[in-house]
């Protein structure tokens, strides 16, 4: 049986332009800037100084406490300047500029492409190699991933759950990285479950991916515990919540975590990540990167190290077409518009995205004729059009009320409202305003 | 690249729908009913509806201009819509200064005093409908019998619907078999043929238009299907202990406005609650209203004022059937 979420949800147009296109190793660029935070928390601290000569996968920014990450080197060369850079979210951040020479990676990396499955580290030292490596949510929420993979004191986990749904339109990264490294996923995979001490495992899939869910399926049936099942196509499907819920039928409660519900959530790049780390030796230092669009000459799917310009992704996939009117890190429906195309790819880039200028710019704004369609797509039960009234009004007591916290910024709501409402900007502001007032509280 | 490029929040992408795509479904699902009016009752149909679409247009654009000194947005065919609706709760002999009154009240008291699309309480074309009704009764309840094409613009021979029929034998007392006899046989009934506004006769043209907006995701069967599934049951219950004084069932969903009125009134979005649990509460709501009227009021018709009256309620049921929110029910753990 085909399972989903079962409330809510919109299907845009899938777009998988580039889901054929192999990984290419993208050529090394000539300087690589790598923010210190790039990850939810605490910005790592910066270990080396201007002039200093560094090798690929080095320690660069020293984690920060427990919920923070360790930065590595993406490439060998010199440090040319530490300074605050623009980065994907549109802020400047402390980050290592760094001139590349040659491609000299430390000696503790096993680059061979050897599949390396026997797990022979413990419970204890899989977490501390994860967050040795920097290793993060690698979906996009950059969320540090050994917090993830230890269970909180009273908790108890039943299932690791590996997040291959990839609901956004347009990106491929996740389905070539299945494809392409099914058996790393499953070991990582498989290290987590370890790590987390749980014994049983699920695989989601949207079943626009049968070649990925055929490859899990096989790969799987000698394995005790580990079950594929393939999803209905429907966005937000890879939404945390919503997948816990297709998968397992439990609902992780208004302000609780997954592991409420005796569930972790890993995304299959995560999962690869973790496979290097652990069994490879290999820190957090490229990732897949899809760079496509409707007007762009051959969209791709790119391994990329750390830091490197989005410039450079789009100039192989072809270059920036002349009529580009938006640029996205990540995809159509949650990703962010860039300002700039000289940021740097960092942990959590899964796409770019290049929007023609006549579909780039929003419709004019109509009166809401209660049509209830935002709340009949709403995949967490609230009411879009009340709260954006309530936000514009400023009853933020009554939009906390109205559980505007529990809103996952989907952006159905906004995707689906014939009048055009910008019902997600004003459900971010509340939730904004929600937040400070809930601290002040405190 | 052009110079300027653009810089918004997620999403990027968006469904193609728009509100004037949504208007422009209601009134193609209104087509079927207009030809079967046009059918019945000759010409005088396609003018009162001309008069009435484009005066709410008029209405609701010098009002937004003048009076309010906002963007007039006539473009997203809601006054286009309310105009249809307004004529075809209208008797097709009407005189014609009479539609633009009824226009008037519709656009201006229904709707722009509200603050136009999205703010007003009550269905604005019922609301012009109720207006004509209470003032001028007599026009609005001589309806034209229908004679096809060959109707002539004036002059033309009235008689009362069979609900006015039926309200008034009832009151003189008059056998109920006696009086069936006297009105249009069922099979007439479903396809049109007998008095009444333009556009409420002709129940099976109007059910057409309810699949096409459902097939086309413009309403949820809900609202219809509930206002008259409550109507047969209770006029079936009322039939069921004293047939000689109760039409049945049947009779009650083929006259009068009902058809019209569940289908196209009802399902406003602005008027009718936003949940499905509170579109079933008001849907039997206006069922139940509706047979009382019918059976126990005044006025032979009674779907108007049952709609009118469950708009009113319409934010008492939105604050009381909220859409039931994810991880509500359970205990943060």
């Amino acid at each position: 049986m085909i399972r989903s979420f079962p409330k809510g949800g919109v299907h845009p147009p899938e777009n998988k332009l580039s889901a054929s296109r192999p990984i290419a190793p993208l050529p090394l660029p000539e300087t690589v800037t790598i923010p210190l935070s790039q990850h939810i928390g605490a910005p790592a601290e910066v270990l080396v100084n201007r002039g200093d000569t560094v090798k690929v996968g080095q320690v660069i920014g020293q984690h920060k406490g427990f919920v923070s990450s360790n930065i590595h080197s993406s490439v060998s060369g010199k440090v040319v300047k530490i300074d605050h850079v623009l980065d994907s979210t549109g802020y400047k951040r402390l980050s290592v500029v760094i001139e590349v020479q040659d491609d000299e990676w430390i000696q503790e990396i096993d680059r061979s492409a050897q599949l390396k499955q026997e797990i022979t580290l413990s419970r204890e030292d899989i977490i501390k190699k994860t967050l040795e490596s920097g290793i993060v949510g690698m979906g996009g929420a950059t969320f540090p991933s050994h917090v993830k993979m230890t269970v909180p004191k009273g908790k108890k986990a039943d299932w690791v759950i590996l997040n291959g749904v990839e609901c956004e339109p347009y990106l491929t990264s996740d389905h070539r990285l299945m494809i392409e490294k099914g058996k790393e996923v499953l070991v990582g995979m498989k290290l987590i479950m370890k790590a987390l001490g749980v014994e049983k495992g699920m695989i989601g899939i949207e079943k626009n991916k049968p070649d990925a869910i055929a490859h899990f399926q096989e790969l799987c049936s000698s394995e005790n515990g580990i079950e594929v099942f393939p999803l209905k196509v429907k966005y937000p499907q890879g939404g945390e919540k919503q997948l816990i819920k297709a998968l397992t039928g439990r609902e992780v409660p208004s302000g609780g975590l997954p592991i409420d519900v005796g569930v972790v959530v890993h995304n299959v790049g995560t999962a690869h990540a973790v496979y290097e780390a652990v069994q490879k030796n290999k820190p957090l230092l490229e990732r897949v990167v899809t760079v496509t669009g409707d007007h762009l000459e051959t969209p791709s799917n790119f391994l990329v190290r750390i830091g490197t310009p989005v410039s450079k992704l789009i100039e192989a996939a072809g270059g920036l077409p002349g009529d580009t009117g938006k640029m996205i890190n990540g995809g159509p429906m949650m990703g962010k518009a860039l300002n700039s195309i000289d940021v740097p790819v960092t942990k959590g880039t899964s796409g770019i995205l290049i929007i023609p200028d006549q579909q780039s710019k929003r419709k004019p704004v109509a009166p809401c004729i209660r049509c209830a369609k935002c709340l009949n797509v709403c995949p967490m039960g609230l009411e879009p059009y009340l709260l954006m009234t309530l936000a514009d009004k400023e009853l933020f007591d009554r939009t906390e009320q109205d559980r505007i916290l529990d809103c996952i910024e989907c952006g159905s709501c906004s995707y689906i409202c014939p009048a055009n409402r910008p019902l997600l900007d004003y459900i971010r502001l509340g939730k904004f305003r929600v937040s400070q007032i809930i601290r002040s509280r405190n | 690249m052009s110079n300027l490029i653009t810089i918004s929040p997620s999403p990027h992408i968006h469904a193609r729908e728009s509100t004037g795509q949504l208007m422009r479904g209601v009134l193609i699902a209104l087509i079927p009913a207009f030809a079967v009016s046009l059918w019945m009752f000759g010409w005088s149909v396609l003018i009162v509806t001309l008069v009435s679409v484009l005066s709410c247009m008029a209405f609701e654009y010098l009002i937004a201009r003048f009076l309010l000194k906002t963007m007039p947005s006539i473009t997203d065919g809601s006054a286009i819509v309310t105009g249809v609706l307004l004529a075809f709760c209208l008797p097709a002999n009407i005189p014609l200064w009479m539609v633009v009154v009824g226009s008037l009240v519709s656009i201006g008291i229904g709707k722009m005093t509200f603050g136009g699309l999205g703010n007003n309480p009550f269905n604005p074309a019922l609301v012009g409908r109720v207006f004509l009704f209470l003032s001028f009764p007599v026009q609005m309840t001589s309806y034209p019998v229908p004679m096809g094409f060959d109707t002539p613009l004036t002059d033309a021979v009235t008689g009362a619907t069979p609900l006015g029929l039926l309200k008034e034998g009832i009151r003189n007392s008059e056998p109920l078999q006696d009086l069936m006899n006297n009105i249009p046989q069922n099979m007439e009934m479903f396809y049109g043929k007998m008095g009444g506004s333009m556009g409420e006769v002709a129940a099976l043209a109007l059910i057409l238009g309810f699949f096409y907006m459902i097939l086309k995701k413009i309403i949820t069967w809900h609202i219809p299907t509930i206002i008259l599934g409550t109507v047969a049951i209770f006029t079936g219950i009322l039939w069921f202990i004293d047939p000689t004084q109760n039409a049945n069932p049947l009779f009650h969903l083929l006259t009068g406005g009902l058809m019209l009125g569940a289908i196209y009134m009802a399902t406003d979005y602005v008027t009718s609650p936003m949940t499905i649990r509170g579109m079933v509460i008001y849907a039997i709501g206006i069922g139940i209203l509706t047979v009382i009227i019918r059976r126990f009021g005044a006025y032979p018709e009674g779907v108007q004022f049952a709609i009118l009256i469950m708009n009113a309620f319409v934010p008492l049921i939105n604050t009381y059937t909220k859409p039931k929110r994810f991880g509500e029910d359970l205990k943060n753990g």
